[in-house]
Formats: structure tokens, sequence, C-alpha cells
């Protein structure tokens, strides 16, 4: 792997751009690997890249039904923040949080990872009485997060309509200062750069129709479109879809799919200076550094895959958006996409062993999982590499929803579901 | 927007009158406080969630308020067909793709 710097474009401003290698190879599949990881999307990605730096594992396969990062990875909002209510997860998304300042700089590969602050709107006393236990439940796991009044809240981002005769007035926010937004497409690249300068095997166009296991339950390899590919430790960590794959080895999953979308409009002149949030009108914005808007809208009812989803979803996403930043209200949206979310009854996320030997699951992030991508791989390789989980994931199991012990997100995630 | 039969009204009906309730034909036990661990997280949490054909409730909140039941492709979002609550699960589906 060359190492991108200022004097590898000055070389290359030399001589036409004509040394540039390849990012990562595309080499074929080998009979047998140490591990398979299912899905390359930053989650998966980034285990592989743990395995190998941190874990000294580089004999892995990271297997793609498509293409590299063209699931939810490439799907979602980017905001990245950690300010979730419970003690689990504030340790595990602000693992990721760390991870993130640093994280360009680990993989010579620029994430764009933006701290621009992510704030919270509250709109009435309910909101006031959560966002204010979530900011101090926060500072308590050494969080940042504070309470801002709206004329506070206004001066962070000055396009926000703070106007009183508003349908749901701002009446105050919270803001945390180190979250923000990165360039997904740029994570995925990093790590399957990373990984693959490494020696880890990242196949695409390579879908995995089933899981192979032993008389003894044990896995030992999946097979595939381009035939059988052997391991004796198989990590999923297929998103919308990991719920098909563990079925292959015949684990029911607590998990259900849903399309939740997104849109862009036109691109604009800087005038969204953070990220901002609301649950009760339900909407979250920011802006891309090309300039577009970047809105996130919320899940149809139904389980689907069919990475799209109902134009009145985004409607009612719009309506609220506009009644946020009433400026707004005649940009015009370029694109809008669907992606398919793993939904868990508890909405945390499940990074666990399972019950059939070398099977590993990393799923159930919901509507909200590409802030933890450098958290989740690192663990997630952990517990891959030990047989063992991290003890920031080891609440994470596959086995809370039979002994109950959930990690009950689902009102205090911080956002709406 | 999905276009939604409801087998009680008899009509085709726009998606906002509905309320999905979620996977169909899962049966609560008559003595709830009675079923094991395993039993429980079986009723209560797990999910078939298949890429294909689900059977699952849906409710004409604004219309009718009852409960049914739908078969559909959960790929392409087709609605196969739609039966009231309390019929069991069809055996044969009308021009199902599968």
């Amino acid at each position: 792997m060359k190492k991108y710097s200022v004097f590898a474009i000055a070389r290359e401003a030399m001589r036409g751009h004509k040394g540039w290698e390849a990012q990562w190879s595309s080499p074929e599949p080998k009979k047998e690997y140490d591990v398979i990881i299912v899905g390359a999307g930053g989650h998966g990605l980034a285990t592989a890249y743990y395995l190998a730096t941190v874990h000294g594992i580089t004999n892995v396969a990271v297997l793609e039904k498509s293409w590299l990062g063209g699931g939810n990875t490439g799907r979602n909002t980017t905001i990245i923040r950690s300010n979730y209510l419970y003690d689990e997860s504030a340790g595990i998304y602000d693992h990721a949080l760390k991870l993130w300042d640093g994280l360009s700089q680990e993989l010579n590969y620029n994430v764009m990872y933006s701290p621009r602050g992510v704030m919270m709107l509250a709109h009435n006393v309910h909101d006031i009485q959560v966002l204010k236990r979530h900011v101090h439940a926060n500072r308590l796991n050494g969080i940042d997060n504070e309470w801002l009044t709206p004329e506070a809240a206004k001066e962070f981002c000055p396009p926000l309509n703070i106007s009183r005769d508003a349908r749901y007035p701002v009446v105050g926010a919270a803001l945390q200062r180190r979250g923000g937004t990165a360039r997904h497409d740029a994570v995925a690249w990093g790590y399957a750069r990373g990984a693959s300068a490494r020696g880890v095997h990242i196949i695409q166009n390579c879908e995995v129709t089933g899981v192979k296991r032993a008389p003894n339950g044990a896995v030992t390899g999946v097979e595939t479109t381009r035939g059988f590919i052997g391991a004796k430790k198989v990590g999923v960590v297929a998103a919308g879809h990991s719920s098909v794959i563990m079925n292959m080895a015949g684990v029911r999953m607590p998990l259900e799919s849903y399309p939740l979308q997104a849109l862009v409009s036109e691109p604009v002149k800087p005038v969204v200076p953070c990220v901002v949030m609301s649950n009760t009108v339900h909407a979250y914005i920011s802006q891309s550094d090309k300039g577009e808007l970047v809105i996130g809208a919320g899940t149809d009812q139904y389980v689907s895959y069919s990475q799209t989803g109902g134009l009145h979803i985004l409607q009612h996403t719009l309506d609220a958006i506009c009644e946020m930043f009433p400026i707004f209200t005649r940009m015009k949206m370029l694109r809008s996409w669907g992606g398919i979310v793993d939904v868990t009854p508890d909405r945390s996320p499940i990074l666990a062993k399972t019950p059939v030997p070398g099977l590993y699951v990393n799923c159930g992030w919901g509507t909200g999982g590409f802030k933890a991508t450098p958290g989740s791989g690192h663990v997630f390789a952990h517990t891959i590499a030990r047989d063992d989980p991290h003890p920031i994931n080891a609440p994470f199991t596959i086995d809370r929803f039979r002994t109950g012990r959930l990690i009950d997100e689902a009102a205090a995630a911080a956002v709406a579901h | 927007m999905l276009l939604i039969r409801c087998p009680y009204c008899e009509e085709e009906r726009p998606e906002l009158e509905f309320r999905n309730a979620g996977e169909a034909h899962i049966a609560r036990s008559a003595n709830i406080a009675g079923e094991s661990d395993d039993d429980f997280e079986k009723f209560f949490f797990i999910r078939s969630n298949p890429k294909g054909i689900i059977y699952e409730r849906w409710r004409h909140m604004h219309g009718c308020a009852r409960f049914f039941n739908a078969v559909r492709d959960t790929v392409t979002d087709k609605f196969i067909m739609t039966y009231k609550a309390g019929e069991p699960k069809p055996a044969k589906l009308p021009g199902a793709s599968k």
C-alpha cells in the first residue's frame, strides 16, 4: 500500500497521475480462510481491519453480495454522536466516537470526520425532561452534552426558527459538541484499503447462499455464488439481511427489517453549521461538504426488503424540516433512497457469539449504526479473535431476549422509533 | 404508498388508513405466566422476518378499525391477499411469485 501524502500528490502530479494504485485488490476466493466476514459494509470491513491490525489475523475474507459499501453504509445520513442514555450504550457508542477522532490518521485516508456538534431540539415539557435526563446521564458517563436555551440554540445554528408562533416551538436543546458527521463512503473505502493492504481478501459480487455446519454443529464454511468457501469462524455483519443469513445457519433472530429513507437537496452554500435533530417532529438535518442538505426520514411501518419506501414518509419529514427551518421551504430535493435496517425489540444491537460454535453476529443496529462503525468493528474483531466478547460488547448478547437483561434504548436512544 | 384491501370493508384503501401490527399467526399462550423463558422468547421476541412471503396483521385504524391478516411479498411489497382475523393461514396462495 502506497501511503497517501502531499508528496504522493506532488509526485503523481509530475507524472500525470499514472502511478495511483487500486485501493484494494480483488483476488479470487481461496478454498479456506481463518475467518469469513459476511458483508462488506463499514462494520464488516472495520471488523476485518481490526482482526488484521489488532489481532494479527490476516487470513480473512470479506464476502459481499454486491458492491463494497453499497448497502446502509452508502445510504445513511452520516451522523455521529454518543449521547445514549444507558451505561452499556454510552460505553459502545463513545468507544466508537473516540476511535472516530484520529481515524483518518490511523487509516491514512481522509474520512472527513467533522465534530461540528449534534443538537437535539426540545419542543415541549416532556422533551425538556427527557433531554435533560440524557445530559445528566451522559455527563456521569464522561460524555459531553450540554443544555441550551432557544436563543443559544439559534446562535449555534442561525437558520433555526425559534419563534414562539411555531406549531412546535423550540423550547431548548441538548448539544453534544463532539458529535458531527463523517464521509460515509470514505469510511468503507479506508477500512477496505487498510484491510486489503494487510492481506485481507475483499470479494465482491459473491453472495452467501448457505452456512455449512459439521455434525457437531460447528460452522465449517459458507456456500456462495462463487462456490464453497471454508472457515472455522464466520462473522455475520449483514445489516438488514442478518436474519436471512442467520436462518441459513438455523438460528432464528429477534429482528425485523424495515426500509429507512433519506434524501438530499440541491447543493447550496454553507447554511447549516451543525447536525440538528428533533424527535418530536421527527426530522434530522445536516449539510454535506458538497453543500447538499442531508435529511433523514423515518422507517416504514411494515417489514420490507425493497430498499425503497413510501413517499408519505418523506413528506412527513419535509413538513417537519420546513417547520424548523422556514428558510428551506422552497429548496428542491434532488434524490431520495431507502436502506433496509434490522431492528431489535430493545433497539440495541447484538454483537455476540451465537448458539452455533464458530458463528458470530453483529447486527440489530437499526436506524443508527453508522456512528458506531469503528467501535463496532473493533470489539467484534475482539469477539471473533478471542472467541469471547470485549467488555464493551459483553452486554449486547443474543440471549438477552431470553434472560430479560435488555438494554432498552427503545424509549431512551435519544431518537424516536 | 401501498393500497390495501380491507376484507371487512371489501375495498382497497390507502396505507395511511392502516396500521401494521406485526407478524400474524403467533398464538399467545393461555398460560403466559407458566411459559418457559425459551418459549416466551419465541412468542415475544423472535420473528421470522422473511425475505419473500410474509403473513402479517394489519388494522384498518381509520376505517372499520378491525384487525385482519395479509399475505405480502417483502421484496416487492405486493399484497397477494388479505383475509379476516381468525381465518386459518391460507394453504395455497393465488398468483404467488414463489
